[in-house]
């Protein structure tokens, strides 16, 4: 099987940090805040890999770090230490140590990005052909016929009528929004993808058609996702593997059924407990 | 018999610790066992005793406590599932494992017949041929043809069994894990699942399976293994101490 992604040890601290940061917060102290130098510790010691194909569930409530690690890995964030290596067509990337450039290429031409708010992954001043064009023009496709049958096909794919590709993403509802963004996500076909609570807020009917949408693509591109969620249905329905994080720190990890079924930490436990 | 068997079970234990309750249950303890290619072992015992605990065990949907889980793989390689790591234990889910429950777990948007051919997907099959395979697994299974392009989740319980049956056959798994794979069946279609199974065998698939009826076990299984309810929570405390 082939490695898409390795990340080891990756931290991010937000504040001044200081020597005792990492050994006064997390779970056990039910914090993620230095009690000695006010700094956040958003994440800590985060480390998995992911193969070809893979969707990995990052589970965990508002603040345990889960959203943080992901932004990292696109290059949203800057992380305090950590390695995390891209393997890509035959080459490895060592993401932290590229430079800015090297990073926006991968951003813009390996990576995926679906967020929750999609103001964050869509421009609002320009149309949504527009926004999915914007994306193929940064990876160098510059045909506009290419770039307008690339932009109408995913939009059908992900069941946005094209005629309404000259529209604004503000006319659009919420589900329709997520699904421009994942079109814009896709329109370079890239081997890795990362969706931050794409589903949380929308109605239930639009959550299960974004849910079903992802995992169609999962089958036929063979895309590596990694899915950060709150949400235990989410994490049922898409991923076979999941990571638990609480206080940014990883605290369990395992088959997505075992994690559900046979929790082993006091915390996985009440939240598996606590489902509807 | 000299055969190597496809899967050795020694020693297995399993117990939960809740940690909001502050207790330990025990749910399998010291459990030892064979299966073989082409046979069919039978796990009895009351009810508490941790059969299903054992095959949700080897299927990893439950972490063991203590004891080995050593399967041959088709390439020859002993795996012990109680720690092979997790990539490893999804592509023998995918390729040689395969589990049929007592519940049906399907999206209710999903139609019988993708629910049936979700495992064929998965190893990348085309998604007619796929439907093709799933549509004979259906038909052997006595469900009605009307019935294939819709969602099981207002079937009956019956039928659901079927669904179920059916989709834990269809990827024609090297070894299978049955938890009450016929217990609310009709008669004549509990015929039909001893037949299929029969055939199963016949064509090498190694089964290890619970059955509610002691008549079941009696035509079915070649192996027989008794399980014993677990000893006291003390028990355990001191063994573990």
């Amino acid at each position: 099987m082939d490695k898409v992604l390795g990340v080891k040890n990756l931290s991010k601290v937000y504040g001044p940090g200081c020597a005792s940061c990492f050994e006064l917060t997390g779970p056990e102290h039910d914090t993620n805040i230095c009690p000695n130098c006010r700094s956040v510790v958003a994440a800590h010691d985060v480390s998995f890999d992911l193969y070809k194909g893979e969707i990995l569930g990052i589970m965990g409530e508002s603040g345990s770090g889960k959203s943080t690690a992901v932004k990292c890995l696109y290059f949203d964030h800057e992380p305090s230490s950590g390695r995390a290596t891209f393997f890509d067509e035959g080459r490895q990337y060592d993401l932290f140590n590229l430079n800015a450039a090297q990073q926006r290429r991968l951003a813009n031409h390996r990576f995926g990005m679906v967020y929750q708010n999609p103001h964050l992954g869509l421009n609002f001043d320009i149309t949504a052909g527009g926004n999915i064009a914007e994306r193929l023009l940064m990876s160098e496709v510059d045909n506009f016929s290419e770039i307008r049958g690339r932009a109408t096909s995913l939009l059908s794919r992900t069941e946005v009528l094209p005629e309404r590709m000259d529209e604004l993403p503000k006319n659009f509802s919420g589900g329709m929004q997520q699904r421009v963004q994942i079109a814009k996500a896709l329109v370079t076909n890239p081997p890795l993808l990362f969706l931050d609570e794409v589903t949380t807020g929308l109605d239930l009917s639009v959550q299960a058609a974004i849910l079903d949408l992802i995992m169609e693509i999962q089958q036929e591109k063979d895309t590596a996702m990694i899915v950060v969620t709150h949400d235990l249905g989410v994490i049922r329905l898409l991923a076979g593997r999941t990571l638990v994080m609480k206080y940014g720190r990883v605290i369990e990890s395992g088959l997505t059924d075992q994690i559900l079924e046979d929790p082993q930490h006091a915390y996985t436990q009440r939240l598996v407990a606590s489902a509807l | 018999m000299n055969e190597i068997p496809i899967l050795r079970v020694e020693g297995y234990s399993k117990h939960f610790e809740l940690h909001e309750q502050g207790k330990i249950i025990p749910s399998s303890c010291d459990v030892n066992l064979n299966v073989y290619s082409g046979r069919l072992t039978a796990l009895i015992g009351p009810t508490g005793a941790g059969k299903s605990t054992v095959l949700k065990g080897i299927y990893r949907t439950y972490l063991s406590t203590s004891g080995r889980l050593l399967y041959r793989t088709v390439s020859g390689h002993e795996v012990d599932l109680a720690q092979a790591d997790e990539h490893s234990i999804l592509e023998l889910r995918r390729t040689e494992i395969g589990f049929v429950t007592q519940f049906l777990h399907a999206l209710p948007r999903q139609a019988t017949e993708d629910v049936v051919a979700q495992p064929l997907f998965q190893k990348g099959m085309g998604r007619s041929e796929a439907r093709d395979i799933a549509h004979k697994m259906l038909a052997a299974m006595n469900l009605p043809e009307r019935l294939w392009g819709i969602s099981p989740a207002t079937f009956s319980g019956g039928e659901k069994q079927r669904v179920n049956l059916a989709r834990g056959l269809v990827s024609h798994p090297r070894l299978l894990l049955l938890d009450e794979p016929t217990a609310s069946l009709d008669p004549k279609t509990t015929e039909r699942v001893v037949r299929l199974i029969e055939d199963l065998k016949n064509d090498g698939v190694a089964m290890l399976a619970i059955f509610h009826h002691p008549d079941l076990v009696e035509r079915m299984a070649d192996d027989v293994v008794e399980l014993e309810p677990p000893l006291s929570i003390e028990k355990v405390l001191k063994e573990i101490a």
